[in-house]
């Protein structure tokens, strides 16, 4: 009765909820989060010194620093750029930098995907610890060593078969060539890239399909499924957003790589998509070559290099996300 | 006390109603036999020489405690067991007479001929209702002249069809516990399994599924082996046909006791059994 006649008119606000947090808390949540924004700190620190040391080269070039592809560099008599006759473009090296991390891509992702499955699912416990030891160790290898690796022992066997992919796949126009020069070329750059990335790529792999829940698993083998066609149809699917997330990854690798690429590539001023010919170049290694005899002028020219790598590959990572969010819901 | 006294008079009355299958009486085929199955997790024995046979046609409910081991016993009978590292197993589990575990047997063809539905419902996530139901075709790389048959057939047959037969392309997931479960079941009719074992089906799910799902068993064991792993006394008192009654004394799990259920439920030979299905423990 008494409940009844107390009942309130109208409908209370919502409350508003609140805690007292502790202070270990507080200095704990304080300590977290400013190691959290370090790292975005200091990105945002290194995108700032580009983009301004890259400033005025940019502005005198506009949009034809990423769209030509001659660096000519003149200087006044006191050593200033002379920006009436100076060009810098570096299409040739960003065409460069695509092509050979996608030639890299295209190869790894499979060896990769491969390596994964069978380390997942078919190796034996003991070739298993032995193998993911050997592949973390890769994945620490200095690249410089992968570069003069490429260079001595790959580039003679590769050269062979890039010349196969001519003989029999030259009327695709990026194996097509002119000019019989097979060695020093983005295909070889591409393959000791390749060499790089599958550690992480195959690392990524074998951690995702690793986690494919056991339920979904033992009812495909329910079903009288062969260790094959349990993993088409259970492991893929799952595995398939982490897949395209490492491979992003390995992407992201090999278009920042600088010191393999130098060692092997040829690196020459034009836009050259053909594969097998031994001609390119790539942004990072192309700052390395200039680095060493550059003036002031040309440095700031670098570092706007620097900087529309950096964007691309900005770019590139925010494609990889957006193409592990739509696939990934399916198949979870 | 008069609580536990009439609770399995009324459930052995359910069970005497069933009761009308004898041994063999049925027989589609020679059916399932477990000869002194042991079975070990890292060394630690866990099942203690269980014998029992499975006549085609009649649906045996394995009741027990928590870790007594049944969940185990029927992992053994389709070799899912070896997929646990560290699992082994001892005896022999005969299906038409020849060892499962012979070498030399295409593990598959037997996990095709016992078919298997689990405690937690897992359809696949990535397929439609109707790819889930007829995964195991694919799978097993199996072919059949029409599909669309078969797959009304499971859903049919699983109590599931009238439900969803005009969304058959939306996903699986997008089902209810209890319907995810029955799709479960169809999925593993499609491959036209000779046994069917049930491992808790009806655990995860709340009362009106889990009546739909004792139906389903009803109308299936006219067809097949059932063996099916309950909590549950009074479902396997309304189900099944057989009884057995698993035990752990903190050792490996051994069978106690098993027969005709209604002959569990009511005059148990074994007073741990009786203590059991009258509540007094477990």
């Amino acid at each position: 009765m008494t409940l009844l006649e107390n009942k309130p008119a109208d409908i209370p606000a919502p409350r508003e909820i609140t805690t007292k947090p502790r202070v270990s808390d507080k200095i704990f949540r304080g300590v977290v989060t400013a190691g959290g924004l370090s790292s975005l700190v200091i990105l945002g620190f290194i995108l700032i010194f580009l983009a301004y040391q890259g400033y005025d080269v940019l502005k005198a070039q506009g949009f034809g620093f990423i769209t030509g592809s001659a660096w000519n560099v003149f200087t006044d008599e006191s050593g200033n750029i002379d920006y009436t006759q100076t060009k810098f473009g570096i299409a040739a090296m960003l065409i460069g930098t695509i092509l050979c991390a996608t030639i890299a891509v295209v190869i790894a992702v499979p060896i990769s995907v491969l390596t994964a499955l069978y380390l997942s699912f078919y190796a034996p416990a003991t070739v298993k610890k032995f193998m993911i030891a050997i592949i973390d160790l890769m994945a620490a290898f200095p690249s410089v060593l992968f570069g003069i690796w490429g260079f001595f022992v790959l580039m003679p066997s590769a050269e062979y078969w890039a010349k196969l992919l001519h003989k029999y796949l030259g009327f695709l126009p990026f194996f097509d060539m002119q000019v019989p020069v097979y060695t020093r070329s983005p295909f070889i750059a591409g393959v000791v890239l390749a060499i790089m990335i599958i550690p992480i790529v195959t690392s990524i792999s074998r951690e995702i399909f690793g986690q494919t829940p056991l339920d979904r698993i033992q009812a495909a083998y329910a079903l009288g499924a062969t260790r094959w066609s349990m993993i088409k149809a259970v492991v893929i699917p799952y595995g398939r957003s982490g897949v395209v997330g490492g491979a992003m990854l390995g992407l992201g690798r090999a278009m920042g790589e600088t010191v393999a690429v130098y060692t092997v590539l040829n690196i020459v001023y034009q836009i050259n998509w053909q594969v097998l010919l031994g001609a390119g170049g790539n942004v990072a290694s192309m700052i390395l070559l200039k680095f060493g005899e550059a003036g002031t002028g040309e440095i700031k020219a670098l570092m706007a290099a620097g900087l529309v790598l950096f964007l691309l590959t900005l770019v590139v990572n925010s494609i990889a996300d957006l193409i592990v969010k739509s696939t990934g819901a399916k198949g979870r | 006390m008069d609580k536990t006294a009439t609770k399995p008079s009324s459930l052995s009355d359910v069970a005497a109603a069933k009761q009308k299958k004898s041994p063999g009486a049925q027989s589609l085929g020679v059916g399932l036999e477990a000869r002194g199955v042991h079975a070990w997790f890292s060394g630690k024995h866990v099942l203690d020489g269980i014998s029992l046979d499975f006549w085609s046609g009649t649906v045996t409910a394995l009741i027990g405690p928590s870790g007594c081991g049944k969940s185990t016993f029927i992992r053994t009978l389709n070799r899912m067991h070896e997929f646990i590292p560290g699992a082994q197993m001892a005896g022999e589990v005969l299906l038409d007479g020849k060892d499962i575990y012979e070498s030399g047997t295409d593990v598959t063809k037997i996990r095709l001929k016992v078919g298997m539905v689990f405690q937690k419902p897992n359809p696949f996530p990535s397929m439609s209702i109707a790819e889930n139901v007829l995964s195991g075709l694919k799978l097993a790389e199996l072919k059949v002249a029409d599909k669309d048959a078969l797959l009304e057939d499971c859903l049919e047959r699983a109590g599931l069809w009238s439900e969803v037969k005009d969304r058959l392309n939306a996903h699986g997931g997008s089902l209810s516990g209890g319907q995810q479960q029955r799709l479960c079941i169809a999925r593993s009719l499609a491959v036209k399994p000779q046994v069917l074992l049930m491992d808790e089906p009806c655990s995860a799910l709340d009362p009106g599924s889990t009546l739909k799902i004792e139906e389903t068993i009803s109308h299936l064991s006219s067809s097949m082996t059932i063996i099916i792993v309950t909590h549950n006394m009074q479902q396997a008192a309304r189900v099944s046909d057989y009884t057995a009654f698993f035990l752990s004394d903190g050792g490996p799990g051994s069978m106690i006791e098993v027969g005709p259920t209604s002959e569990i439920f009511s005059r148990p030979r074994d007073t741990r059994t009786e203590n059991y299905v009258t509540g007094r423990f477990g």
